[in-house]
């Protein structure tokens, strides 16, 4: 059987989905068995190299960047899929959602606990190469069209690996109780 | 005396009296209908619409319902469960839910609803309003970013005078609940603690206690909400 090819990325998330992944311990091998990865911060592919069948996005969208790298994932995966609260709602980086954008970089890096009276010269960083903050977090399914959503922070290890089996084998899921949480 | 009268749910007789409400009568035959407004004993307020049902042939929420003889009930179907669905799925989109960061997740009702039809996402849009928070009670918060405007705490909270300890605020789209200072300064802890309880999400909250149980330990973190209810092996004998 050819195997099903997977990208997977950390949008505005903490890592923390990415980790929900590998924590489906020895069955990592059975997933091997089924898939490849593509472009992924698990082998550290930074570019598409082939076309996929699964996106997996963690985190939502804060800045240009993150929008830039979904609608790429919507182009090269066939099926995407939201991973986590932060994906599905903006999660906790969306708790800045109402307040200015400029209130919270002073914040970060004038008036802060950690930071006031260590940044005299009051910068905020602003090269142009670094994203655009956006007003707002945004869910993923704001900005493209998204097939499935697996919530949690993180979504249970369980969870991931029942819906990519069920997906990967083709199969209807029933999901158990105890896995579908949204903390 | 009280008289008795015989009603069908989902194609099962079920036995109750007069003047009580379906809601009611369907939990004591051991049929779960999903509430979040509602409070067991005290007048009903038909506020959240959630426990929407059809009673012959029409759509009518059953905890103001009164129940009459033959009463033909549908609890369950295919257009029932997305119209529930739609509504708990509203109350997301419509406020700030952040459960991770919430002290009431895992003890939440409506989080609980939305895991008990395994909701995933709503398919409306996410609002994030602006809310405030109230933090200067002695005894408790109110977060008006996880209100669900279900009045339980209206109803339930008095003072000794029964004057309501919790008010509107408002109207239209910027309708809040708040607390009155003056009465919540001299609201007691065993009171400041039935507020905490009543309400069936986290918009009241203890002051400096943040969390408390481990995941796994809580309300909902393993039993389905309504399970209890739905689980009951005899109807009660009447
Ligand atoms: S009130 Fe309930 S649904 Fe809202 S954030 Fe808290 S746990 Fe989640
Ligand atoms: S504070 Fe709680 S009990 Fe009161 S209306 Fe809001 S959600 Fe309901």
């Amino acid at each position: 059987m050819k195997k099903a090819v997977i990208a997977t990325t950390s949008l505005a998330g903490c890592f923390g989905c990415h980790m929900s992944l590998l924590d489906i311990d020895a069955k990592i091998l059975d997933l091997i068995e089924l898939v490849e990865f593509d472009k992924s911060p698990i082998n550290d592919l930074k570019t598409f190299t082939r076309e996929c069948d699964i996106g997996l996005i963690e985190g939502g969208c804060c800045n240009s960047e993150n929008v830039e790298v979904l609608k790429d994932f919507r182009k090269h995966c066939k099926i995407l899929i939201s991973v986590g609260e932060c994906a599905i709602m903006g999660g906790l980086p969306a708790l800045r959602n109402n307040i200015p954008v400029k209130e919270c970089l002073e914040e970060a890096y004038l008036n802060g606990p950690s930071v006031a009276g260590n940044n005299e010269a009051g910068i905020i960083p602003n090269d142009d190469e670094l994203p655009i903050l956006l007003n707002k977090v945004y869910p993923c399914h704001d900005i493209v069209k998204i097939d499935y959503h697996l919530p949690g922070c993180p979504p249970r290890a369980g969870l991931i690996w029942e819906a990519l089996y069920a997906l990967l084998t083709n199969q209807k899921i029933d999901l158990p109780y105890e896995l579908v949480k949204y903390d | 005396m009280n008289q008795i009268i015989k009603i069908e749910i989902d194609g099962q007789v079920c036995m109750g009296q007069k003047g009580q409400y379906l809601v009611d009568v369907a939990r004591e035959n051991g049929i779960y209908i999903p509430t979040l407004c509602n409070i067991i004993g005290m007048k009903p307020r038909g506020a959240c619409r959630l426990c929407t049902v059809r009673v012959n042939g029409k759509l009518m929420t059953s905890c103001t319902t009164p129940i009459s003889n033959g009463m033909q009930v549908e609890t369950k179907s295919e257009e029932l469960d997305n119209l529930r669905n739609g509504i708990i799925e509203l109350m997301f989109a419509e406020g700030n839910h952040f459960c991770p960061a919430c002290e009431k997740s895992g003890n939440c009702e409506l989080q609980a609803l939305a895991y008990r039809f395994r909701i995933s996402v709503p398919r409306f849009p996410f609002q994030f309003p602006q809310r405030d928070i109230e933090a200067g009670h002695p005894l408790l918060i109110k977060d008006h970013n996880r209100c669900i405007l279900c009045k339980r705490c209206i109803r339930a909270i008095k003072d000794e005078s029964g004057k309501s300890i919790f008010a509107f605020t408002k109207r239209g789209p910027k309708v809040g609940i708040s607390i009155d200072t003056t009465l919540s300064a001299k609201m007691d802890k065993t009171l400041a603690q039935k507020a905490v309880e009543i309400c069936p999400v986290g918009a009241i909250l203890p002051r400096a206690q943040a969390f408390r149980s481990p995941i796994g330990t809580r309300k909902y973190d393993k039993t389905p909400i309504g399970e209890e209810e739905s689980s009951k092996k005899d109807p009660v004998a009447l």
